[in-house]
């Protein structure tokens, strides 16, 4: 870059801490705000932390809003927790070996079911939520992990995106695993998962976030509090009848819940990026 | 080690056939050269003896067995692909030391082969590496390492050297006799070039839409062609072939009006009409021969290809040992040396 390489460098930075500021301002608002007492937040903003930062982490984490008639954040955020991760690995688990057997073996109506799958593509979660909950509740799943994880977890999307993979590795690999006596699962284990990791870290992440977020899914199915997830959580604190919303506490969950997403995301993120931007020769 | 036959060998995909029917006996040892023109067949034929293809008619047997209805891995067969096929997240060794893995192998045991493979093939530094780290050259390496370690009873090889630079291919050429002389299995490999299939074959398969034209040692193959298109497909420049009559059991004239006299009658009743080859290395020049219109001389350096045309308006192509300056539209004599030449049936294109 030289002359104007400069100025448009110049540019280029400002639009991209422009973008980060927009995105942190409101993450930083939290932050502050979960840092003082309820009163102080009454009526006005302050624009500096406050002294009750780790009382109000407590406060949530281990009793909750007791005025308000929540629960503590720690068995919400546990329960979104393992509500993600099971989500997430049953996705990746069922949709990578769907996608295996619709590449790699020949079987009656094979295609059909390809075409099956990929049609529900067009039925996210929302469209089938009521005979969902109908199948959910006649077999009694409501308020257990079952319920709350199994009916998110198969997807289309995934499984197409490993067939698409799969599709690329090349023929003669699976000759040469053949001739070298491997058969059909010993191949996916040895050859096609570990080819397979950089799009299963994607995924991984990807996939978590979703089960994360689910609000109207874990609305549906629980009823006792026990099961609740941590976005119901902040929902429920936020609409208290007959009081001020506890915004110091709203906030410190809203912080809580965007760590184990950020988590990821930063654990993930050597695998991640590869897999975006990285294909293996 | 085993010996491999072929009887009756047919493949059809769908309603297609691609193989009409091959035979051919491998002696325990030998090394066969499959070649012929793109689309011929030949690497369906080396898939259907590694068990990647179905055998739609005949028998493949290697050693004793019948092997049609065998898994690859139950044929005691490796084989070398063309774009390496090494698996791209193992390293050297685990990718020589796999299919030993797969078969139970105890540690030392694969430890040993794969060091003694790696002996054979100078790849030794390059254990640890993963193959993108690797030259062409050296993952053809791995490729083979991967081949000897397990000591199969035959090796296949589907064009192995065809993604390499010309010097390096000289090189693996090399490497890959050194290898057959000390290991001394059998051998099938299918290449284009015919300076491999020249120089490594201890017999040559000519392959032509399916079918196997000629089997023999490369010198009888360029010596006595058994067909019009053998004739053609093997030697370069390729044969010239040029419809003769024959006047006397010894005396044949050439399209065009040349007249050429053999040494000897070759048994062609007279006024059958024929085929005449003669190879270009077979023509000479000569101040008192037949004229011949230069249309285009390259100059190789060792040898000068003269492409031109007889008085009559027939082509013939002649090679000229050393270096020769000709300009296009010079006129030189030829001298055909009739003890080199070959006769084929108009109609079939058989050898006569
Ligand atoms: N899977 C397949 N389905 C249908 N036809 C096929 C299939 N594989 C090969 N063929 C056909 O079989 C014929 C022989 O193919 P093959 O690959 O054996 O040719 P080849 O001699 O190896 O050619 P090349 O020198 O170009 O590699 C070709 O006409 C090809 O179109
Ligand atoms: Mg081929």
């Amino acid at each position: 870059m030289s002359g104007s390489g400069r100025l448009s460098s110049l540019l280029i930075h400002g639009v991209l801490i422009l973008g980060i500021a927009v995105i942190a301002f409101p993450i930083l608002i939290a932050l502050i705000a979960s840092s003082h007492d309820q009163i102080t937040l009454v009526g006005k903003f302050p624009f500096y932390f406050g002294e009750h930062f780790i009382e109000n982490y407590r406060t949530v984490l281990g009793e909750g809003m007791k005025r308000a008639g929540g629960g503590a954040v720690g068995p919400m955020l546990m329960n979104s927790f393992v509500m993600a991760i099971v989500i997430a690995v049953g996705k990746i688990v069922i949709s990578i070996l769907s996608a295996f057997a619709i590449v790699y073996f020949r079987f009656p109506f094979r295609m059909g079911f390809f075409w099956m799958i990929f049609i529900t593509l067009m039925l996210p979660v929302e469209v089938r939520i009521l005979p969902t909950y109908q199948v959910i509740a006649n077999l009694e799943l409501l308020n257990s992990y079952t319920g709350l994880t199994l009916p998110l977890i198969a997807s289309a999307t995934a499984t197409f995106l490993f067939r698409q993979f799969f599709l690329t590795v090349p023929e003669e690999l699976t000759e040469a695993s053949r001739i070298d006596g491997a058969g059909p699962m010993r191949f996916f284990w040895d050859v096609l998962l570990p080819l397979s990791r950089t799009n299963i870290a994607a995924l991984f992440v990807i996939v978590f976030i979703y089960g994360w977020n689910q609000y109207l899914w874990p609305l549906l199915v629980t009823q006792e509090e026990s099961m609740y997830t941590v976005v119901m959580g902040i929902q429920r604190m936020v609409t208290v009848a007959d009081a001020q919303a506890e915004w110091n506490l709203v906030m410190a969950t809203t912080i809580l819940a965007l760590l184990p997403p950020v988590l990821v995301v930063v654990l993930m993120q050597r695998w991640f990026v590869k897999g975006l931007v990285e294909t293996e020769k | 080690m085993a010996a491999v036959a072929f009887s009756a060998v047919r493949k059809s995909y769908g309603n297609n056939p691609v193989i009409h029917g091959v035979d051919m006996q491998i002696a325990d040892g030998e090394f066969i050269v499959i070649v012929g023109p793109s689309g011929c067949g030949k690497s369906t034929l080396l898939r259907m003896v590694a068990g990647l293809e179905a055998i739609s008619a005949g028998t493949i047997a290697i050693g004793e067995r019948v092997v049609n209805n065998l898994e690859p891995k139950d044929r005691d067969i490796a084989m070398v692909f063309q774009n390496y096929a090494l698996y791209p997240h193992m390293s050297v060794f685990e990718n020589m030391a796999y299919g030993l893995k797969i078969r139970g192998f105890s540690k030392s045991d694969i430890e040993a082969r794969v060091k003694r493979a790696a002996d054979i093939l100078q790849l030794d530094p390059y254990l640890a590496r993963r193959p993108r780290e690797l030259s062409g050259g050296q993952r053809q390496r791995v490729a083979m390492g991967r081949a000897i370690v397990r000591q199969p009873a035959v090796f296949l090889f589907d064009e192995p050297l065809s993604n390499l630079d010309a010097k390096l291919r000289v090189q693996m050429r090399i490497e890959i006799k050194r290898l057959h002389r000390e290991l001394g299995v059998t051998s099938i490999y299918v290449t284009h070039d015919q300076i491999e299939a020249m120089t490594l074959a201890d017999r040559l398969v000519v392959m032509n839409g399916g079918r196997a034209e000629q089997i023999g040692p490369p010198k009888e193959v360029y010596e006595r062609p058994a067909t019009t298109f053998v004739a053609t497909f093997i030697g370069s420049p390729a044969m010239n072939l040029i419809p003769a009559r024959v006047q006397a059991p010894d005396l044949f004239e050439l399209a065009g009006g040349l007249s050429v006299r053999l040494p000897a009658p070759r048994g062609a009743a007279a006024g059958t009409d024929l085929t005449f080859g003669i190879r270009p290395e077979h023509v000479a020049l000569a101040d008192d021969g037949a004229p011949l219109t230069v249309e285009l001389a390259e100059e190789l350096g060792a040898d000068t290809i003269v492409y031109g045309r007889l008085d009559g308006g027939q082509e013939l192509v002649v090679r000229v040992p050393g270096y020769l300056e000709l300009n296009i539209g010079d006129r030189v004599g030829i001298q055909i040396d009739t003890s080199k030449v070959h006769l084929f049936d108009k109609a079939s294109g058989q050898r006569l």
